[in-house]
C-alpha cells in the first residue's frame, strides 16, 4: 500500500509540477499574472484529442507540433496583447493589474472558442493507459510518462536558466527589469521568450493530462488555481520549487487519500500551501518579496 | 472633499430613500437586476474599502460571503431572522479576526493566493464536516421571502456601509490608512500601529461581506459548499472594483453597474457566444481605459479644476511594498 | 444621482430591445413562447449539454417541423428565448424571472441540476408555470411537490436509485452469487452524498458488510488510491456514486489495476455514449443508474432521431426522463387546448402521457413517474435496464461482470 501511494502521488505530483513551471515561468520572468494559462492547457488537449481520435497520432508524436504551436501563440500574445500593457506600465504593481484584467478577459476569449468549437461536452480517451508493473505495484504507463516528462522538464528548463547566456539574461530580467536593461539585455525579448516558453509547458503538460483526465472547455480554471497555488507555494520563478511544491502536494494528497481519508486530500492540499506561507512567506524557495 | 458632511449624508440620504422605491416600480426582472447591482456593489465598496488604501488584492470575498451564507442555510430555518443575521456577523467577524491575523504579513502576489487558498480551505473544510457529522452536502432552505425584502435589505446595508466608508475617510483612521498605502515603513516610522489599523479594516471589510451572504442566501432554497463558496463571486468583485477604481468609495460602483448590465445584456442577446464577446469587450475596457471609469472620469474632471496627484488604478498595485 | 438613473435606464434599455421581440406574437399569438436557462457555460455545462440542450433543441425542431403545437384550433410553431445561467444559482434565478416577466413566455423549460432547480423553484411557482424537472435527483422531490404543486420530478429521488441497486444485490446474495461485503466510495456533492446515505441505510438493513465507504471532494483528479485500497479489500461488489471525470476515472483505475469485482458500479456518465466511446467492450457488463428498453420501437425511433438532429446519441438515462417531460408538457398544452398555464397544469396532473418512457403519470403525492428504470447495464454495447424487474422491457443481470479486455 505505500508503494502505491508514493507512486501514484509522484505521478500526479508531477503533473502539477509539470503544469505550474509554464506559470513560473511567464509570471516570474515576465510578470505577466496569466489568469488565461489553464485555457491554453485545456487547448492543448483538445488539440491533442483531436490530432488522436481523427488522425492517430499518438499524443506523444503530438507533442512535437502542440509544444511549438503553444510557444508560437503565446509568443504572438506576449507581443501583440501584452507589450502594450508593458510599455504603459510604470511600476510593477500597475502592470499586475493590468495583467490581470486582461489575462481574465484572455481567459473568456480562450474558453468562448473551444466552447463554440467543441461545445460543453465532456471528452475523453484512452491512450496508453497500460499497465506497468514497477515496485511491486502496478502503475498506469500514461502517469509515468507525466512524471518522466515533468523531471526532463524541470532539468531542462533548470540548466537552460543556469548555464546559457538567454537563460541569465531571463534570471536578471526577473530580478531586476530596469537593472538587465542598463546591462544591455534585450528584456522584451527575454520577457517575450519567457512568456512563450511557458506556453510551450503549458501545452506540453495539457496533451499529456489528456491522456488520463476527463476535461471539457470550462475546466482550465481548476489547471490555473492549481498552478498558482504550485508556483507561489515553490516561490515565483522558481523551477525548483515547483517541481518540489507539485510532488509535495501531489504525495500528500495521495496518502491522506490511502491512510486518511480521502474526503480530506484536497484539504490537505490548501493546508499545507497555507502552512508553508505562514512559514516562509515567500514560498519554498523564495529569496524575498518579489 | 469641500462638502459639508451634513450636506453630504443628507444628500446620500435622499438618494437611498429613492432608491428605496424601485420595488414600487420595477417588474420581476427588473428587481432581481436592482438585487444583483446591490449584492455586487456592497460586496465590490466593501472590498475596496480595506484594498483600497492597504492594496492588499483579497479573493477570500466569498470565504466571508459563503459563511454568511451557510449561518442561514444552517439555522435559517430553527432562528428568528435577526438572530440568524447576528449570528452570521458574528461567524464573519471571528473568520475575518482569524484571517487578518495570520495574513496581513503576507505581501503582493503570496497575499492574493494565499486568500484564495484559505478560502478554498474553508469550503473544503465545511464539505467534510457536512458529509462526517450531518451527513448531508446541501442544505435546503425554505423561507418565506420575496424580492422586495432581499432588495431592501441590501439596500439598508449599502447605506450603512456608504456611510462608514465616509467617516472613515474623514476619520483618523483613514488618515492612517492613506498614510499606510503610500507608504507603509513611513506610517509605521510616524507612529502608526499598522497591523491594527490594517486587522481592523479587513473585519469591517468581511462583516458587510458576510451580511450580503446572509440576506442573499434565501434566494437560492438550496445552498451547497459550491454554491455558498463559489470562487468566480470572489473574482467578479475585484474585478468590478478594479475596474471602477478603488481610491474613491463610489469607484467600485462604476464598475458595478457597468458590468451587471454589460453581463445581463450579453447574455440575453448572445447566449451562445457569451463568453467569447465577453472577453473582447473586457480586453478592449482594459486597453481604452487604463485607469478604470473611476480614474477616467476624474481625469476628465482634472482637466476642467485643478490637477490631483492621485492616480487611482495606476497606483494600485499588488506589490506597493519593496 | 448618478447611479438612479443607470439602475433605471438598465432595465429600461433591455426592455426596449426585447420589446421588439415581444411585440409580434402578443397581438394574434401566432406562436407560441417557450424559454429557458440552462448552463451553456461554467461546472455545469458538461452535464447540461449531455442531457438537457440537446433535447430541447431536438423538441423544438421535431415541433415545428411537424407544424406546431395544436392548441385549440390553431397549430403554433414554438418560438425561443434562452438564456445561459453559467452555472450560477443567482443567475439562474434572474434569468428564470426575466422569461417570466420581461419575455412574458408562455412555458418556461427547468434548468439542469438539482440546484438551479431548487434555486427557480419560488419563481415557477410564484408565477405559476409548470417546473417539469428532467434532471434533479433529490430525496425533497415529494417535499418540494407540496410546496410548489406544480412541479414535477421525473428523475426521482437518490433514496430510490440506491434502493433498486440494494434489491439487486439482496437477490444476488440469495443466489449464492455474492458475499456480504460491499465497497463504496461517493463524491462529496448533494447527489453522492444522497445516494451514499440512502444505500449506506439499505446495505446494513440487510445486512451487508460495508467494508470501504469513503467520500472525495469535487475536483478529486487522483483515484488511484481509491481503487487500490478497494482492490486490496477484495469485495464482491463496488459500487461509486460519482461524477462524470470520476466516473471514468474511477473505471480506468480499475482496468489498469485490474480489478473486476462481480459487480462494479458507477454514477453518472456511466449511460453516457462518451463511456461506451472511451471504454468499447470494457464497458461491458458495467452497472449504473438509469437503462433503457432497446427492444421498443419508441425508444429506437428516439434515439435515431436524436441522433440524426444533433449529431450524437442521447444518454441513457436522463435524456429520456428530458424528452419525456417535454412530450408531456405538449401533450398537456394539446389536451388543454389552451396555454393558460392552471389549465396545463391541471391536465399535467391528472393526465396519462405517451412519451418515450411508455405512458407516464405523474403520482398525485410526490409528483414522480413510478415506473423509470433505477439501475441499468452495459449489454452487448447498449445500456439496458434492469431494475424495477417487473418493469416492461427490463433485462437480466449479466454476472459476473467479465474480465477487463486487455489494452
Amino acid at each position: 500500500m505505500f508503494t502505491n501511494a508514493f507512486l501514484s502521488g509522484l505521478t500526479m505530483g508531477g503533473t502539477y509540477a509539470l503544469v505550474a513551471m509554464g506559470l513560473t515561468l511567464q509570471y516570474g520572468v515576465s510578470r505577466i499574472m496569466n489568469l488565461a494559462y489553464g485555457e491554453f492547457v485545456i487547448a492543448a488537449c483538445f488539440a491533442a484529442l483531436i490530432l488522436f481520435t481523427s488522425m492517430g497520432i499518438s499524443p506523444l508524436l503530438a507533442l512535437l507540433v502542440v509544444a511549438p504551436a503553444g510557444f508560437a501563440v503565446s509568443w504572438l500574445i506576449y507581443r501583440i496583447l501584452l507589450t502594450p500593457l508593458v510599455r504603459r506600465a510604470p511600476n510593477r504593481g500597475a502592470l499586475e493589474v493590468d495583467s490581470i484584467l486582461a489575462t481574465f478577459g484572455m481567459l473568456f476569449i480562450v474558453q468562448g472558442i473551444m466552447l463554440a468549437l467543441f461545445g460543453g461536452d465532456y471528452s475523453s480517451y484512452s491512450y496508453f493507459n497500460t499497465p506497468v508493473e514497477l515496485l511491486g505495484t502496478t502503475i498506469a504507463a500514461n502517469r509515468l510518462i507525466v512524471l518522466a516528462v515533468a523531471l526532463a522538464v524541470a532539468l531542462a528548463a533548470w540548466s537552460f536558466l543556469m548555464h546559457t547566456r538567454s537563460g541569465t539574461a531571463m534570471r536578471a530580467v526577473a530580478v531586476d527589469p530596469v537593472a538587465a536593461g542598463l546591462v544591455a539585455i534585450d528584456v522584451r525579448w527575454a520577457a517575450a521568450a519567457a512568456f512563450a516558453l511557458g506556453g510551450a509547458i503549458a501545452a506540453t503538460g495539457g496533451v499529456l493530462v489528456s491522456m488520463f483526465l476527463t476535461f471539457n472547455a470550462n475546466i482550465g480554471v481548476v489547471f490555473t488555481m492549481k498552478a498558482l497555488i504550485v508556483v507561489i507555494m515553490g516561490g515565483v520563478g522558481n523551477i525548483a520549487g515547483a517541481l518540489a511544491a507539485g510532488l509535495i502536494l501531489g504525495l500528500a494528497e495521495s496518502f491522506v487519500a490511502t491512510y486518511v481519508d480521502p474526503g480530506l486530500t484536497i484539504a490537505v492540499t490548501y493546508a499545507i500551501f497555507l502552512a508553508v506561507l505562514l512559514l516562509r512567506p515567500n514560498g519554498l524557495f523564495g529569496a524575498r518579496a518579489r | 472633499m469641500t462638502a459639508r458632511p451634513a450636506l453630504v449624508i443628507a444628500a446620500g440620504a435622499a438618494v437611498f430613500a429613492a432608491l428605496a422605491l424601485v420595488p414600487f416600480v420595477a417588474d420581476g426582472y427588473g428587481m432581481s437586476l436592482a438585487i444583483a447591482i446591490a449584492n455586487y456593489a456592497i460586496l465590490a465598496t466593501a472590498w475596496a474599502l480595506f484594498s483600497g488604501p492597504t492594496r492588499y488584492i483579497s479573493l477570500a470575498t466569498v470565504a466571508f460571503f459563503g459563511v454568511g451564507a451557510y449561518t442561514v442555510a444552517v439555522l435559517g430555518e430553527v432562528l428568528p431572522w435577526p438572530i440568524v443575521v447576528l449570528a452570521a456577523a458574528v461567524n464573519g467577524t471571528l473568520l475575518a479576526f482569524v484571517v487578518g491575523l495570520s495574513t496581513l504579513r503576507l505581501a503582493g502576489i503570496y497575499f492574493v493566493i494565499f486568500s484564495f487558498g484559505l478560502t478554498e480551505l474553508i469550503r473544503q473544510v465545511v464539505t467534510w464536516y457536512e458529509v462526517k457529522v450531518t451527513n448531508t452536502v446541501g442544505r435546503y432552505v425554505f423561507l418565506d421571502t420575496d424580492q422586495s425584502m432581499i432588495y431592501w435589505q441590501l439596500l439598508g446595508l449599502a447605506a450603512i456601509l456608504y456611510l462608514t466608508g465616509y467617516l472613515i475617510g474623514r476619520s483618523r483612521l483613514g488618515f492612517a490608512l492613506r498614510v499606510i498605502g503610500g507608504d507603509e515603513t513611513v506610517a509605521r516610522h510616524v507612529g502608526i500601529d499598522t497591523t491594527r489599523a490594517k486587522l481592523m479594516l479587513f473585519v469591517l471589510s468581511a462583516l458587510f461581506m458576510t451580511l450580503t451572504g446572509a440576506i442573499m442566501a434565501p434566494r437560492w432554497t438550496y445552498i451547497d459548499p459550491a454554491i455558498a463558496f463559489n470562487p468566480q463571486i470572489s473574482f467578479q468583485t475585484v474585478i468590478m472594483a478594479l475596474l471602477g477604481g478603488v481610491q474613491r468609495l463610489w469607484g467600485p460602483l462604476l464598475g458595478v453597474i457597468p458590468l451587471t448590465l454589460l453581463f445581463d445584456w450579453l447574455n440575453a442577446n448572445f447566449p451562445n457566444h457569451y463568453l467569447l464577446i465577453l472577453g473582447i469587450v473586457f480586453m478592449l475596457i482594459v486597453y481604452l481605459l487604463p485607469q478604470g471609469v473611476a480614474g477616467a472620469i476624474g481625469k476628465l474632471s482634472r482637466s476642467r479644476t485643478k490637477p490631483e496627484p492621485e492616480t487611482d488604478r495606476k497606483a494600485h498595485s499588488a506589490e506597493a511594498r519593496p | 444621482m448618478r447611479h438612479i438613473l443607470k439602475r433605471h435606464l438598465g432595465p429600461a434599455l433591455c426592455a426596449a430591445t426585447l420589446g421588439i421581440a415581444a411585440i409580434a406574437p402578443a397581438a394574434a399569438q401566432e406562436s407560441i413562447r417557450i424559454g429557458y436557462a440552462v448552463s451553456k457555460t461554467g461546472p455545469n455545462a458538461g452535464g447540461a449539454t449531455t442531457t438537457t440542450i440537446p433535447n430541447y433543441e431536438l423538441w423544438v425542431k421535431e415541433v415545428n417541423e411537424a407544424g406546431g403545437i395544436k392548441v385549440g384550433n390553431k397549430q403554433l410553431k414554438i418560438e425561443v428565448v434562452e438564456y445561459d445561467d453559467r452555472s450560477i444559482s443567482e443567475e439562474a434565478v434572474r434569468s428564470v424571472e426575466r422569461l417570466a416577466t420581461q419575455d412574458k413566455v408562455d412555458f418556461i423549460l427547468t434548468p439542469w441540476g438539482t440546484a438551479n432547480n431548487l434555486a427557480v423553484g419560488p419563481i415557477f411557482d410564484k408565477y405559476g408555470y409548470p417546473q417539469i424537472a428532467g434532471t434533479s435527483v433529490t430525496d425533497m422531490a415529494p417535499k418540494l411537490a407540496a410546496r410548489w404543486p406544480n412541479s414535477y420530478w421525473l428523475l426521482g429521488t437518490g433514496g430510490s436509485y440506491a434502493e433498486g441497486l440494494v434489491e439487486l444485490l439482496v437477490k444476488l446474495r440469495s443466489e449464492g452469487k455474492i458475499g456480504d461485503d460491499v465497497a463504496m466510495a461517493s463524491i462529496a456533492d448533494g447527489f453522492g452524498i444522497e445516494l451514499a446515505k440512502a444505500g449506506r441505510a439499505a446495505l446494513e438493513a440487510n445486512k451487508f458488510k460495508l467494508v470501504y465507504d469513503k467520500t472525495y471532494p469535487l475536483g478529486t483528479q487522483d483515484l488511484a488510491p481509491i481503487v487500490n485500497e478497494v482492490k486490496a479489500l477484495n469485495p464482491d461488489v463496488f459500487v461509486a456514486f460519482s461524477y462524470p471525470p470520476d466516473t471514468l476515472g474511477l473505471t480506468d483505475q480499475a482496468r489498469v489495476l485490474g480489478f473486476n469485482p462481480k459487480v462494479f458500479y458507477t454514477g453518472v456518465a456511466t449511460a453516457f455514449p462518451l463511456y461506451k466511446a472511451k471504454f468499447g467492450a470494457a464497458a461491458e457488463g458495467v452497472v449504473s443508474l438509469g437503462g433503457i428498453d432497446p427492444s421498443d420501437p419508441k425508444v429506437k425511433d428516439y434515439i435515431a432521431r436524436h441522433t440524426a438532429a444533433v449529431g450524437k446519441e442521447p444518454d441513457r438515462w436522463a435524456s429520456f426522463m428530458t424528452y419525456a417531460g417535454l412530450q408531456a408538457l405538449q401533450q398537456a398544452i394539446e389536451k388543454a387546448g389552451t396555454l393558460d398555464k392552471a389549465k396545463v397544469n391541471e391536465v399535467l396532473r391528472t393526465g396519462t402521457f405517451d412519451t418515450v418512457l411508455g405512458q407516464i403519470s405523474f403520482d398525485n403525492e410526490s409528483r414522480q413517474v413510478p415506473n423509470i428504470f433505477t439501475v441499468g447495464q452495459w449489454q452487448n454495447g447498449e445500456f439496458v435496464g434492469l431494475v424495477p424487474h417487473e418493469h416492461h422491457g427490463a433485462s437480466q443481470l449479466v454476472f459476473p461482470k467479465p474480465a477487463w479486455p486487455a489494452q
